[in-house]
């Protein structure tokens, strides 16, 4: 393992970044989640190689990763099941169409 | 140049041009695929960090089914078959800037503190991590109450999607 | 270490040294290695395909009471090559509108998610690709790659009915692998690992199939599901939606899904031996008599796993062709409603019991994990058929000459 651990943390940082960009510059509410996604596995990575990089007999960075994986799946199933139910009543998911509270 | 160096650039940028791909590609579809190969590129990168549990979890849970359910969104709410005009915003080089900062920002962070520049310590010879990760899990004097309440947001998850995407049944 | 007590580093030592005597660094020489040995396992996989085409139809046949191929070669074994070379003539068509990528990767992903499978199979205690210690874990990962293969086919073939068999294959295969996942965490609690040397060599006294048969049912059944083999085939209901998502496609690629399908249902067949009836070994001790020393060669227990691996793919043969395709809301009530909680009863169970009975001597502790699994189905038979009863008793109120009574008073 003689990759230094600022790669690691430089590769997540750059995940972290095009998520963001995805996330603010889509138009499709899919595609927003899409961005989502890629910032929590660069939250993931970070966690990963800091429990590799500094203890890895204490098990806190993969416990902490596997809540993340777990917190993820539930936003994304309740999130798509959202825009899934929005599609319904207003047959769009453009993020900018869905301006109405009620109608 | 050591050889998981090679390995780590290759992976490295396989993660990265997956996501570059994810986020600026016209077909949604195409995106949801970019983003497999991109969460494909993530376990690669846990098995290499010697986290074999959590690459195959990462697997199963994201490209087994948070992809999937991605591109059953994807199937299930579009207009057209094709994907027509621009996908992103009109002001998208905002976001952009906002990214190359932030990125900045974290890069002179990360080379500033000269403790990250460290390579790994050597693994502890006869811990058996996947053992000691079901105990760190469970025991109580470890994480039992996070595994706990991650369980009964899940719940909640499920019971709320189910019940959202079914929408009323009157 | 002579070549047939310990054939891989056997060859690993002599290819090493031949490599090395030709000036190639360490390093590249354990990469070439690696290749060759990925290759090596590859190969075998694709070869046995082949050979499971012929048994395929001579099985089927056989059970549809007539002879199969018997034409080509001596009881017909050539035909599986007569088949490869009509699928490599015929013409390949991409249907209009169809995403090119997308259509070409399906077939690729499907025989990938398969042959990924190849690497942790144990074919004996010398003979194996990697000795993951997730690799149970792994099996469920693969088949979460196949389902992709599955998605991803159907959408790039542009049609309705693809798009549609896709769906109803996927819908099945993600519910599948719940009960699936349960059933395969049972030989994990009963052999204390998930490696599956770990398990096979956990059952060198009792077969896991004795110590909780009906782990082994519910794995079978969720197996069958997630192959996409009858009776939970309507992905390719050749009735209903035609030939489901690989509708569009032809000659080869087509010949990639189904021999993609037919390697997966012998590497499930596979994982069944391992899992449940003993892999490579599980001889009940016999093999600690001296007489009967030679069943720890290598090369006897490669065959005697490729054995029963062979059996479990007769199992699965044998339920593809003797019953009836079952409807989707059916199978998914069934899974949901049926399969999960009582698999997750009998996890419960055996994660109780195997601590229990921990301390017992070794017939007591089989004749309780048995016996507590008969109780379990027993009980489990007797709510389904008051169940049924029960709903026999209401269709009978409800029958149409008391409606029509019901009806004239108003």
């Amino acid at each position: 393992m003689s990759t230094p651990l600022s790669w690691y943390l430089i590769l997540a940082a750059a995940l972290f970044s095009i998520g963001l960009f995805g996330v603010l510059s889509r138009k499709n509410a899919i595609a927003i989640l899409l961005g989502v996604e890629l910032m929590l596995n660069a939250v993931n990575i970070n966690l990963v190689a800091f429990w590799r990089y500094l203890d890895p007999a204490k098990m806190t960075g993969q416990v902490f990763a596997i809540i993340v994986f777990a917190v993820a799946a539930a936003e994304v199933a309740v999130g798509l099941a959202l825009i899934i139910s929005v599609y319904r009543s207003r047959k769009t998911v453009v993020a900018d169409e869905i301006d109405l509270m009620k109608w | 140049m050591t050889a998981d160096q090679i390995i780590f650039l290759l992976c490295a940028a396989l993660i990265l041009g997956s996501a570059l791909m994810t986020v600026t590609t016209r077909k949604l579809i195409h995106a949801a695929l970019w983003l497999v190969a991109a969460l494909f590129g993530v376990a690669i990168l846990f098995a290499i960090l010697q986290a074999g549990f959590l690459a195959v979890v990462q697997v199963v849970v994201y490209i087994g089914a948070i992809a999937i359910l991605f591109i059953f969104a994807v199937m299930l709410t579009r207009r057209v078959v094709l994907d027509k005009g621009q996908q992103t915003r009109s002001n998208w080089w905002i976001p952009a800037l906002l990214g190359l900062l932030i990125l900045g920002g974290l890069v002179f962070l990360i080379l500033g503190q000269p403790d990250f520049g460290r390579t790994a310590v050597e693994m502890p010879t006869g811990v058996d991590t996947l053992r000691n990760l079901g105990t760190a899990l469970v025991s109580p004097d470890a994480f039992v109450l996070p595994f706990e309440v991650a369980s009964i947001l899940l719940l909640a998850a499920l019971v709320g999607a189910v019940y959202i995407a079914t929408g009323n049944k009157e | 270490m002579i070549f047939l007590n310990d054939p891989i580093n056997f060859l690993d030592g002599w290819i090493r040294g031949l490599l090395t005597g030709l000036g190639l660094p360490d390093s590249l020489t354990t990469v070439i290695i690696y290749f060759i040995g990925i290759t090596g396992l590859i190969v075998f996989a694709m070869v046995l395909d082949i050979f499971l085409v012929w048994v395929e139809r001579k099985v089927v046949a056989r059970f549809q009471d007539r002879l199969g191929p018997n034409r080509i070669g001596p009881f017909g074994l050539i035909q599986p090559f007569a088949d490869i070379i009509k699928l490599i003539i015929k013409e390949d068509i991409t249907p209009a509108g169809a995403d090119k990528l997308l259509y070409n990767l399906g077939p690729v992903l499907a025989i990938a998610s398969v042959i990924i499978l190849w690497a942790i199979l144990p074919l004996s205690r010398k003979i194996f690709g990697v000795d993951l210690n997730v690799a149970v874990l792994y099996l469920v990962a693969a088949g979460a790659l196949g389902t992709l293969s599955v998605i991803v086919g159907g959408w790039a073939s542009n049609n309705k009915y693809a798009l549609l068999g896709a769906f109803r294959m996927v819908a099945n295969m993600i519910s599948y692998e719940v009960p699936m996942v349960v059933a395969l965490l049972i030989p994990t609690i009963l052999a204390d690992t998930m490696s599956v040397q770990g398990i096979t060599q956990a059952q060198s006294g009792m077969w896991f199939a004795i110590l909780s048969p009906l782990a082994l049912i519910i794995f079978l059944i969720s197996a069958i599901a997630e192959l996409g083999r009858s009776p939970f085939d309507l992905n390719e209901a050749e009735s209903e939606i035609v030939a489901g998502f690989h509708i569009e496609y032809t000659g080869m690629k087509f010949g990639l899904f189904y021999a993609g399908e037919l390697l997966h249902a012998f590497t499930f067949g596979g994982f069944i031996a391992v899992l449940f009836f003993g892999g490579y070994g599980g001889f009940f001790g016999l093999e600690k008599i001296p007489f009967f020393s030679w069943l720890n060669n290598p090369f006897i227990q490669a065959v005697v796993f490729l054995a029963k691996a062979m059996f479990g793919y007769w199992v699965i043969m044998w339920i593809k062709y003797s019953m009836p395709r079952i409807r989707i809301d059916h199978m998914l009530a069934f899974n949901w409603k049926f399969l999960t909680p009582l698999s997750l009863v009998v996890l419960v169970n055996t994660a109780i019991l195997s601590k229990v009975l921990a301390g017992l001597p070794n017939w007591e502790y089989v004749a309780g994990m048995f016996f507590s699994n008969i109780v379990i189905g027993f009980i489990t038979v007797e709510i389904l058929r008051a169940y049924g009863r029960k709903q026999r008793k209401a269709e009978m109120n409800l029958s149409p000459q008391s409606a029509h009574n019901q009806e004239r008073t108003v």
